[in-house]
């Protein structure tokens, strides 16, 4: 019981409701991460979405709080977070919080020439100019070696827990006890450029940058296919631009060169799909034993492949 | 018809109401900044709401329309000039087949906007035509204009008139200085109560870093209230576990310097937000440029919902007497 009821009873203490001028509605259910948090901020968004109320035009669960955008002329802010604030006590703990989901296979290329060449280029902005982002996440989380903590990243999966800052770049958070949660800060000063799809890491949160641009994540390695496909050639984006969706559970999955460029030379003729099965994620069991539950989960996404 | 781009001006993009529905997938609104000003010059030409027009900023381009048809200029003073000789702002013209649209030094303000009777017709991405230009999609071509375009105009529902013109004391005029509402919250509670009342009491001044994304002001320095950080924020006091940033949030990273995130910015991220610009004080803000004066003022909701439904209604009686008089 590592992160079991304690944390979700902490979480339970007095989410901060507020107006985001007069659009939005903020709601932070926490102030610290915890898988049990993020379950509750997607349980209560899961039954607002189901409900449908008109006056809602956006719903957005993100890690620890949630924000929903309202027309205030159909649906009064104040009237909504009185609704809130039902729907937060019928959510109640994360007793019996089931998700229908799915788990996927990431593939990631660590170490890549490309995002090595970008934080070579961004050393000035770093905390330790002399290491690579990697070495410098592994030590300070007392990894012996950068292979250990490679090997901690890619042997548990994660949750997505939040999308947004630009279209498609999911918040991982790894399902394994606290105090086995990686923790590194973000660059002193943000770099202004980051290659597309660069997977990195800030505070508590694994990320896969969906587009190039400014960032200011560690970064430790490349994904060898796209998060985002406004064009929608892929099958995997023919119902959304998007891939990532809250609740779903990535396996990153460390890859060599040579099926990175396999899987890229799919992506390039379309023919790439993810590895995806369906999932039914039960919050308690997660939190219980997390480790006997993952293996479960990668039973489930890689038991065919013999 | 189309409207051919001779020069682009500093940065013209097409716009419209934005793209409203996705901000859970990351997916910013875009739309014109000062929505006043697009709406009414929608009403002087005589289109649907909602159609898609060009947003000029700071400098203007040099157009050539096609074929025949009418166009209003709104918001920011961009003086216009057709084939040379000045015409009117606020108040709806009628251009040729090869006239030439030219603009002088911006006067007042920093946006404008050009609406042409039928509006600009380029494809829609996600439910509006509005340009979103850092991953390229909407718009024309997912990108500002540039030299050599040609902006489908696409027909005209009913009749458009030259000559119409919104009442001379209902036109805004915007100087140098501006009071931008805004309703605290979200968390403030990381800054420390000195900070957030120098925060609303400092006279900011926009820096160059003011574009469709966000405006960083500078002014003031704020102190965050000391803590413990919390798992997942990372270690500098201004980190927070990341969430969502409503449009119009205010953010200080660093304490140094407010950044107002606005159309096009990031949807979320681990900064913290202290407040929200109020949905009318938007198109304000997008009228001021860099070295201009913002003070910040803190409003309750019910005054944030009074001064939305005071724009709305004056915008419907602006489009009430536009069509009495066609």
């Amino acid at each position: 019981m590592a992160d079991g009821a304690g944390a979700a009873r902490r979480d339970l203490t007095e989410p901060r409701y507020s107006y985001g001028g007069d659009e939005f509605v903020f709601v932070e259910l926490a102030e610290n991460m915890s898988l049990s948090v993020n379950f509750r901020a997607m349980a209560i968004t899961n039954r607002l979405k189901e409900e449908d109320l008109s006056g809602i035009t956006d719903i957005c669960p993100s890690n620890a709080s949630y924000m929903v955008r309202i027309d205030p002329d159909v649906l009064h802010p104040d009237r909504l977070i009185e609704h809130l604030k039902e729907l937060d006590a019928e959510v109640g703990g994360i007793e019996g919080f089931e998700l229908q989901t799915r788990v996927v296979d990431v593939p990631v290329m660590m170490e890549d020439p490309w995002t090595h060449e970008a934080l070579m280029r961004f050393r000035d902005r770093h905390q330790d100019p002399e290491a690579t982002d990697l070495e410098y996440s592994a030590r300070i989380n007392g990894y012996g070696s950068k292979d250990g903590f490679v090997d901690a990243l890619m042997g548990s999966p994660w949750m997505v827990t939040m999308i947004g800052f630009v279209p498609g770049l999911p918040w991982c958070y790894q399902l394994v006890p606290p105090d086995e949660q990686v923790e590194v800060p973000k660059y002193v000063r943000p770099r202004t450029f980051t290659p597309k799809h660069a997977f990195g890491f800030g505070g508590g949160f694994a990320v896969v940058y969906s587009v190039e641009g400014a960032g200011g994540y560690q970064l430790y390695g490349i994904a060898a296919a796209p998060v985002l496909d406004v064009s929608q050639r892929l099958k995997d984006f023919r119902d959304s631009i998007v891939f990532p969706k809250p609740g779903d559970i990535f396996n990153y999955r460390n890859v060599g060169r040579e099926e990175f460029d396999e899987i890229t030379a799919k992506v390039d003729d379309g023919s790439f799909e993810y590895r995806t099965r369906p999932f039914t994620f039960e919050a308690e069991k997660s939190l219980a034993d997390p480790h006997a539950y993952n293996r479960e989960i990668k039973e489930v996404l890689y038991g065919d492949q013999g | 018809m189309a409207i051919r781009v001779r020069k682009p001006g500093l940065l013209t993009t097409v716009q419209d109401e934005g793209r409203i529905g996705d901000y859970a997938i990351g997916m910013p609104p875009s739309g014109a900044m000062d929505r006043f000003s697009y709406r009414v010059g929608n009403y002087l030409v005589g289109n649907e709401d909602g159609a898609a027009g060009l947003e000029l900023t700071y400098f203007g381009p040099e157009l050539e329309f096609t074929g025949d048809t009418v166009v209003a200029l709104t918001g920011a003073v961009i003086p216009p000039k057709l084939n040379g000789e000045e015409c009117p702002v606020w108040e709806s013209f009628a251009v040729k087949s090869g006239d030439v649209l030219t603009f002088d030094y911006l006067r007042d303000g920093a946006r404008s906007y050009l609406s042409v009777a039928g509006g600009i017709d380029v494809p829609e991405f996600l439910g509006s035509r509005s340009t979103y230009t850092l991953i390229g999609l909407g718009g024309f071509e997912g990108r500002a204009v540039t030299e050599g375009d040609e902006l489908p105009v696409g027909k005209a529902d009913g009749p458009s008139k030259a000559g119409l013109k919104l009442d001379e004391e209902l036109v805004p005029s915007y100087g140098s200085e501006a009071e931008i509402r805004v309703i605290v919250g979200l968390a403030s509670y990381r800054l420390t109560e000195e900070a957030l009342e120098q925060f609303l009491s400092v006279e900011w001044t926009v820096t160059p870093d003011a574009n469709r994304v966000g405006y960083r002001f500078r002014g003031g320095e704020l102190s965050f209230v000391e803590r413990e950080q919390p798992a997942g924020a990372g270690s500098d006091p201004a980190n927070v576990v990341d969430f969502g940033y409503p449009v119009g949030s205010i953010q200080v990273p660093g304490g140094v310097e407010p950044i107002a995130l606005l159309n096009d910015a990031v949807t979320g991220g681990g900064y913290a937000t202290i407040g929200t610009i109020i949905s009318p004080d938007l198109d304000r803000l997008a009228q001021t440029k860099t070295n201009d004066k913002v003070r910040f003022r803190s409003v309750s909701l019910d005054e944030a919902l009074a001064a939305r439904r005071e724009r709305r209604e004056r915008l419907g009686e602006i489009k009430a007497s536009l069509n009495g008089d066609g």
